[in-house]
């Protein structure tokens, strides 16, 4: 009959093998075809049923549209089929014997942001629209943008309506090189172009005859064969606890596990964890699916329950980690966040519910660093509020504690949402960049030695500058002369950096930050320490710069920073490691003054140009310049 | 739990994600209820709220919201599940409303309590204090419901605005209302026809058996197979004859049809819904016809 308690632990052959969930996000307007493409790929991959289409060709006939306009299978509100346009996000299901796919189906105006950064947060995949005729537009670039900033691996630029451009070779690849030169300045790893025919079904479920120029297959068989395994992070051992499981026996049996949802790494009965943000550590004993099913290894996004060795107190809201690698644990974060709310503005001081992983506390805005144009991707640092459907830098601090990683590393850590106390609407959606550089949580332990009972007074010398602009050999000569006269100095190479302390960043955005941000922390405890701290990095970014001169302010330690002012041809003549001609070629992606900005320094204590002679001769000059 | 390297299969991914909406209610309401109709997506929603708390019993009632018009079947099938895994059950009836002169009854050929059920659901919310309520939609079955959240907010009259839902973000869910107000939660979001099919395989999970081919006196119209019950009002010039048939979903006797159909087992079953050329609710829901926007405007009066 129905399900006697140890019936619930099946495990058949059915859910043993199956197919693979792949959720991706579409964009684009509805004039470019969006509602078409999908009603095309559920058309041509038999997913509409008869009554579905009966009614569209009904309703198209009523409309006096010519064809079955396939766009009315997804406009399901009345308001949209009246308007003919998209206003929320609708979640379409197909399958194929190898993938079942979740559509979410996002409005395209700019005034629905939000709603497409609802349905682009869990997609593996976001599929663009551009229409062949108009080519890339502001909103083309702003939906790539929104899912490079929603961590969506994988891109596809569907170009539509080719048979309007007569089946255009030369278009084609015009608007794929357009758009890859604006991707490149995007966190996008994977990126790929179809040209079709949404209206016609060209290359969406079946090769398009009219297109042989193409070789590239199918949108559905790239959506069917696209690699969303390696897109996880199957590193970092994340659980938030979600949920007690404490059942009250009569017969004494005692059971206690803690219920969650695996958000990265994996765990497995045996071991040693640490319960955050208590600090408690204990050995996993087992861990359960539903039902009770015994699990050897949990991973992403598995549902379990897991009992631990020790009695702790562990109580909804913590988080089980490793001991060897843990979230950041705080009260003041750093993140990107999309503002949600037509009834007020984010502004400085205001407060909110934060709610992340399975944590909520009450937290107030500390800072508004900048607002994005998402169309221009310019930075407004005077910026004071955020609007409906605007994007912005902001720091926050939270009452609680909260764990996370930074949402390039983990989208389910990494995220958070805002919800207004009084309405309780969800009013915003935040992606971290990680902890502010002060991070009030963690007490600064005060030394017994003050800066002037050391032998010398330390500081860092921060050599800002295009690659192979000289500041290496530059800051080699900085550390030789000023060891060789009596003074501790410790040269810290951005190169060398990425070897150990920083082997885990990669070169986007929001890496670089994070390399700087930790170069400077370092910095900072060398010159503490009396060293003259020598650091040479590219540092592109002017806030970032910023950020490294504030945290030594914070210290009271002396920063001058160094622009290495050596011009663009002059280091690509030079190109010693062939980076240069590899960026030119394409094979590096997001190399700084190439495909990556470099914003000039404005406020350096000195600038030096190759007319200052040898690195050696510069070297002398800023050890004079600086007084050290 | 079965895995293929680190990859779930889709079933089981989508088992997690309804497990972890269950656990997120369980921790963050204080009284939630799950409808239970004795149709195949209640008891695959309750047998997934049963799977995550296990070893603990459910942590909340189930209720029913009973039109009176119900298959004998499925009451008996009912009141078995209740027996045997020793949950609450709380029945909600339409007749009650009737009764009290709260609604008014159609009648006529084409009469159907469905309708009725809105009040007697939101009197039985009202009157239990739930202040979130889960439901077996899924968003394929129907163009209004495409566009649903998991957690939806519902005001004090128990209304739907498609206009102003929250953004649902990751798997974080805003569940915070005010008193009087609550939540729809729907765990089967993500879950189509098939899929229920193929898990209540999986899981071998035991079902009405109206679910299965058997043979039924039925009624055609608007060409749908209505079963002729004691409920069902005959119109003139209508005839009933016997078939061999199964039903897809289980509702109000009145307007839930059959379908001609010699599937007499799961695998059977699946094979025919796999190879369907109608949605369930297009081949067998009269409520759902009325017109184009008749889910939407229901769902509005605090319908799910």
């Amino acid at each position: 009959m129905t399900i006697p308690a140890d019936r619930l632990r099946t495990e058949t052959a059915a859910l043993r093998g199956g197919k693979e969930l792949l959720r991706l996000a579409t964009a684009g307007s509805v004039d470019d075809g969006k509602s078409t493409l999908i009603g095309r790929l559920l058309y041509d991959s038999k997913s509409i049923f008869a009554d579905q289409m009966a009614s569209i060709e009904r309703t198209s006939a009523e409309r006096g549209d010519e064809y079955a306009n396939l766009a009315l299978l997804t406009d399901g509100l009345r308001a949209e089929r009246e308007q003919g346009i998209t206003i929320d996000v609708a979640y379409r299901y197909f399958s194929t014997p190898r993938r079942k796919f979740i559509i979410a189906d996002t409005p395209g105006h700019v005034q629905y942001t939000r709603n497409m950064v609802t349905g682009a947060s869990t997609a593996d995949l976001a599929i663009v629209l551009i229409d062949a005729r108009k080519g890339v537009l502001e909103q083309t670039r702003r939906h790539a943008f929104l899912s490079s900033l929603l961590g969506i691996p994988h891109l596809t630029l569907a170009v539509n309506k080719m048979d309007l451009v007569d089946w255009s070779q030369e278009r084609f690849d015009e608007i794929r090189d357009e758009f890859a030169t604006f991707a490149s300045k995007l966190n996008v790893t994977d990126l790929t172009f179809v040209p079709v025919s949404a209206l016609l079904g060209d290359n969406i479920v079946d090769t398009s005859v009219n297109m042989p120029w193409y070789h590239g297959g199918p949108l559905l068989d790239h959506l069917e064969r696209v690699h969303i395994a390696s897109d996880r992070n199957l590193i970092d051992a994340r659980m938030p606890v979600q949920y007690v499981i404490r059942p009250q026996r009569s017969d004494g049996s005692d059971h206690r596990s803690y219920a969650g949802t695996i958000a990265g790494g994996t765990f497995k009965p045996g071991d040693d964890v640490v319960v955050l943000p208590s600090g408690f550590g204990s050995t996993i004993e087992s861990i359960w699916g539903p039902g009770g099913v015994e699990v050897t290894e949990a991973f992403a996004p598995m549902a379990v329950s897991i009992s631990l060795a020790d009695e702790i107190d562990v109580a909804r809201g913590e988080m089980i980690a490793r001991p060897n690698n843990r979230p950041y644990v705080g009260r003041d974060i750093d993140a990107m966040v999309c503002w949600f709310s037509e009834d007020g503005e984010l502004r400085e001081g205001n407060r909110y519910v934060i709610a992340s992983t399975t944590t909520e506390s009450r937290a107030s805005i500390s800072s508004i660093a900048y607002r994005l144009d998402v169309n221009s991707l310019h930075r407004d640092e005077n910026a004071e509020s955020l609007s409906l459907n605007e994007i912005g830098r902001i720091t926050l601090h939270s009452q609680q504690p909260l764990m996370f990683d930074g949402y390039r590393r983990n989208r389910e850590t990494g995220s958070f949402i805002l919800v207004d106390e009084a309405t309780n609407k969800t009013v915003g959606a935040g992606m971290i960049t990680g902890p502010v550089a002060r991070d009030s949580n963690v007490v600064w332990h005060g030394s017994k030695v003050s800066a002037d009972q050391r032998p010398y007074r330390g500081g860092t010398i921060w050599l800002t500058g295009l690659s192979a602009s000289g500041k290496s050999s530059i800051a080699v000569e900085l550390e030789r002369r000023l060891v060789a006269a009596g003074r501790p100095a410790y040269l810290m190479d951005g190169d060398n950096l990425r070897h150990g302390l920083n082997s885990d960043l990669g070169f986007g955005d929001d890496d670089r930050r994070e390399n700087i941000r930790r170069t400077s922390e370092v910095a900072t405890l060398f010159a503490d320490s009396g060293a003259i701290a020598i650091v040479s990095l590219i540092s592109p970014f002017a806030d970032e710069r910023q950020r490294a001169r504030e945290i030594h302010a914070a210290r009271e330690l002396p920063f001058y920073e160094v622009f290495v002012d050596t011009p663009l041809e002059e280091c690509e003549r030079r190109d010693p490691k062939g980076l240069y001609a590899r960026a030119r070629a394409g094979e590096v992606k997001q190399f700084t003054g190439i495909d990556s900005p470099y914003e000039r320094p404005s406020t350096a204590e000195l600038v030096v140009t190759p007319a200052d002679g040898s690195p050696g001769e510069v070297a002398d000059a800023v050890i004079r310049n600086l007084g050290l | 739990m079965p895995q293929i390297g680190y990859e779930l299969s889709h079933l089981s991914a989508l088992e997690a994600e309804s497990v972890h909406i269950f656990r997120e209610v369980a921790a963050t309401f204080e009284r939630p209820g799950l409808l239970f109709s004795g149709g195949k997506d209640s008891v695959v929603m309750f047998h997934l709220a049963r799977k995550a708390f296990w070893p603990a019993p459910i942590p909340f009632p189930l209720m029913h919201v009973d039109t009176g018009h119900n298959f004998d079947e499925v009451i008996e099938y009912r009141d078995r599940v209740v027996a045997e895994t020793g949950v609450r059950l709380i029945v909600s009836s339409v007749q009650d409303d009737i009764d009290a002169g709260r609604v008014v009854e159609q009648t006529g050929p084409g009469a159907s309590r469905n309708r009725l059920q809105t009040a007697a659901l939101l009197r039985g919310i009202t009157e239990n204090r739930f202040d979130a309520v889960f439901g077996g939609a899924r968003r394929d079955e129907e163009k209004a419901r495409a566009k649903e959240r998991v957690f939806s907010f519902r005001d004090r009259f128990g209304a739907w605005d498609p206009r102003a839902q929250r953004p649902e973000l990751w798997n974080l869910y805003n569940g915070r209302h005010a008193k009087g107000e609550h939540i729809r939660v729907f765990p089967l979001s993500n879950w189509t026809e098939l899929d229920i099919w193929q898990y209540i395989e999986a899981e071998a999970i035991d079902l009405p058996s109206i679910y299965y081919a058997h043979q039924r006196e039925v009624v055609p119209r608007d060409g749908m197979l209505l079963a002729k019950t004691r409920f069902l009002e005959i119109a003139d010039g209508e005839r009933s004859h016997t078939e061999t048939v199964r039903f897809r979903t289980v509702g109000d006797a009145t307007c839930t049809g059959c379908v001609e159909s010699t599937a007499a087992t799961v695998a059977e079953v699946i094979d025919e819904v796999a190879a369907t050329r109608l949605t369930e609710r297009g081949a067998t829901r009269a409520d759902d016809r009325i017109s184009e926007s008749g889910m939407e405007d229901r769902k509005k009066e605090g319908y799910f």
